[in-house]
């Protein structure tokens, strides 16, 4: 968005964060066994916190099962939250300011799945101007505004509009799932590996569309996903998700390419890169995740972490600043902490 | 050209217009999908075939009074049990000299009635209770799907014949017990469609966008779910049609003379060594009817395919 220029929707003023998460919590509790007392839950989200900037992108990244698509559903309340606080442009959502349903309309979501996202007995145009319509708009304005959205994201209206679902391609499908996000005028899209199951031309033209749509709508974008090339090219910050927590969180030039937390670098270290000399000879990260019923004690990457030290396993790291706008959630980065590299820059 | 509109909903977009805040009203979903399944059963001989049958009996059934080539009450002591092919009674005649032409003519009214009218009905009663505990999911479902399940203690037979008999005999309580009997069955098959369509993205999608609960499986929900209980539903009338038969039978459904398939089976059957063509006739006139529903379900089935 352009500086000076306010947003009429805006009531926070432009500093003050669409959207900020405080200590998100849930826990999916799994069936008791016999003779056994206390229910045992996964831990998919265990105080996650993070803010997201008017107009940026914020990337969320990590392996798969570490939390980003709960995060997301927790954020639009497809699930019910445990406990911890969602603002909303300064706003509590599920409070009396803000209840779910104005909430939803200025939030939307595309999700990974282009053909399960789109109900297949209705035409494409009915797909998008029906959220319009359950919104109070009248049916030829709600027709008009889906033919307008089609176009805007590439489709001609006259070809397409009547069409099915599975008429179409799957980067088409996504479109449309793109312009019925787009359909309730919303201020923050979450996209939930909304590309990743794209060819990789298909991919680029959405992920140009999307930046076209964001500077155009003034929108706000929750990018999640596990392509950390993708991540690069569209996000402005990006968040990294280790087992239910946040490991670090920062500009996205700087996470990506000189990281704080040996997760990240791991992460990174795992992309296969174009150029011969730079291959990965050896696996920083091996083996699957620990298991998000019993999580490690102490730092939850210890047990695959390459600096690991006996601390780790005692000490829960904070989410802590190692530079402006950078935080991470390592030992070895925080002064003070016992880690032997953290003695050494502490000194 | 849809150029110039496009550009004002877009600049209207671009510039935060705000919703207008006016009461949703009924929303009409698109009748594309009907047409298309029209198509293909038009292309499906057997369905069509099916189809044709189903609609020659419900047609003679329906003018059968003003169509019988005889009185179908009328007996005659002298010409009973006369065979299939006789120059008076072209189907032979009763075990009290009655024109079986028009009897099974006459007859197909309450047997056609008492197959389609429980199905009908538990149709209704049964894709409701089904799609409400699917839909709500929780201890809502609980709740009423094992209470749906006692019902699945007693085989569909034994049922009728029990809430029948307890019932009465009479049309309407014959119509009465087989509802019951094929509720939970639908209840069943609604339940476990439902679950399966809530679980999709674009039923979270509709969720998003603020719409009720009532109105995402009125639009989103009900188009996806209604296709496959109608036609296990339709599956169901000749079953219906069936026992309907084996409550005549027993006594418990319709009283003779009323001309009924079921009933006149069981008068036939002292016949039986006598004239046993005839005495079949009812049966076979069952048998045509209720294959024709099911070959008809099945077409119906495939015509209502989802293409992916």
């Amino acid at each position: 968005m352009s500086v000076g220029v306010i947003d009429p929707r805006d009531r926070g003023g432009p500093a003050q964060p669409l959207l900020s998460v405080t200590d998100l919590v849930k826990h999916f509790p799994i069936r008791k066994g016999f003779g056994e007392k206390k229910g045992r839950a996964v831990r998919a989200v265990d105080g996650v916190s993070f803010e997201a900037l008017k107009g940026e992108t914020l990337g969320i990244v990590g392996e798969s099962g570490c939390g980003k698509s709960t995060t997301a559903r927790l954020l639009m309340g497809l699930t019910e939250r445990d406990s911890g606080d969602i603002l909303f442009d300064g706003e509590s959502v599920g409070g009396r300011a803000l209840p779910w349903r104005s909430f939803r309309r200025q939030t939307q979501m595309v999700f990974q799945d282009s053909y399960a996202s789109l109900n297949p007995r209705m035409t494409i145009e009915a797909s998008i101007s029906f959220g319009p319509r359950v919104n109070g708009i009248g049916a030829r304005e709600a027709a008009e505004r889906s033919r307008g959205l089609l176009a805007r994201v590439g489709l001609e209206p006259k070809r397409f509009g009547g069409r099915y679902p599975h008429e179409l391609s799957g980067g088409q499908r996504q479109r449309v799932n793109i312009a019925r996000a787009l359909a309730l005028e919303p201020r923050l899209i979450v996209l939930d590996e909304a590309v990743s199951a794209l060819d990789k031309s298909v991919e680029a033209q959405v992920l140009n569309l999307l930046l076209d749509l964001k500077q155009e709508f003034g929108l706000t974008y929750l990018f999640i996903s596990h392509d950390l090339n993708v991540v690069r090219f569209i996000c402005d910050r990006v968040m990294v998700m280790y087992l239910g927590r946040v490991a670090e969180i920062g500009p996205a030039d700087t996470v990506l390419s000189r990281p704080s937390h040996p997760y990240t670098e791991a992460l990174l270290a795992s992309m296969p890169s174009l150029d011969p000399d730079r291959r990965t000879q050896e696996a920083l990260l091996a083996g699957d995740p620990p298991n998000p019923i019993d999580p490690p004690p102490g730092c939850r990457f210890h047990p695959r972490c390459r600096i690991a030290e006996a601390v780790c396993a005692e000490t829960e790291p904070p989410l802590d600043p190692v530079a402006p706008a950078h935080r991470a959630a390592c030992l070895a980065r925080q002064p003070n902490s016992g880690h032997s590299l953290s003695v050494a820059r502490a000194a | 050209m849809a150029a110039p509109i496009t550009a004002a909903a877009v600049t209207a977009l671009a510039e935060g217009t705000p919703l207008p805040s006016v009461s949703p009203e009924a929303y009409v979903p698109s009748r594309g999908y009907w047409r298309h399944v029209g198509h293909k059963l038009s292309r499906d001989p057997v369905a069509l075939a099916a189809a044709a049958v189903i609609l020659l009996v419900v047609g003679v059934a329906l003018f059968s009074p003003w169509i019988t080539p005889m009185d179908p009450y009328k007996g005659s002591m002298l010409r009973r049990l006369r065979p299939i092919g006789d120059s008076t009674y072209w189907l032979g005649s009763d075990e009290l000299g009655r024109d079986m032409l028009s009897r099974l003519m006459v007859g197909g009214r309450l047997s056609l009635f008492m197959g389609v009218t429980p199905v009908l009905i538990a149709f209704v009663v049964g894709s409701s209770l089904g799609i409400l505990a699917g839909y709500a999911g929780g201890w809502i479902n609980t709740i009423l799907m094992r209470t749906i399940d006692v019902f699945f203690a007693f085989p569909s037979v034994l049922l009728a014949i029990a809430l029948s008999g307890a019932l009465g005999a009479g049309i309407f309580n014959a119509i009465v017990s087989l509802t019951c009997v094929f509720v939970p069955q639908i209840a069943r098959v609604a339940e476990s469609v439902t679950t399966q369509i809530r679980a999709r993205d674009y039923v979270d999608a509709a969720k998003l966008s603020g719409a009720s609960a009532f109105t995402i499986v009125r639009v989103q929900v009900l188009g996806n779910v209604l296709g496959p209980i109608f036609v296990y539903a339709t599956s169901l009338i000749s079953v219906s049609m069936i026992l309907a038969s084996g409550l005549s039978f027993l006594g418990l459904g319709v009283r003779p003379p009323e001309p009924e398939w079921g009933l006149m089976l069981n008068t036939l059957r002292t016949a039986i060594y006598v004239n046993p063509m005839v005495a079949a006739l009812p049966g076979f006139a069952i048998f045509i009817v209720s294959i024709s529903f099911n070959l008809f379900s099945d077409g119906l089935r495939s015509a209502m395919e989802i293409r992916q």
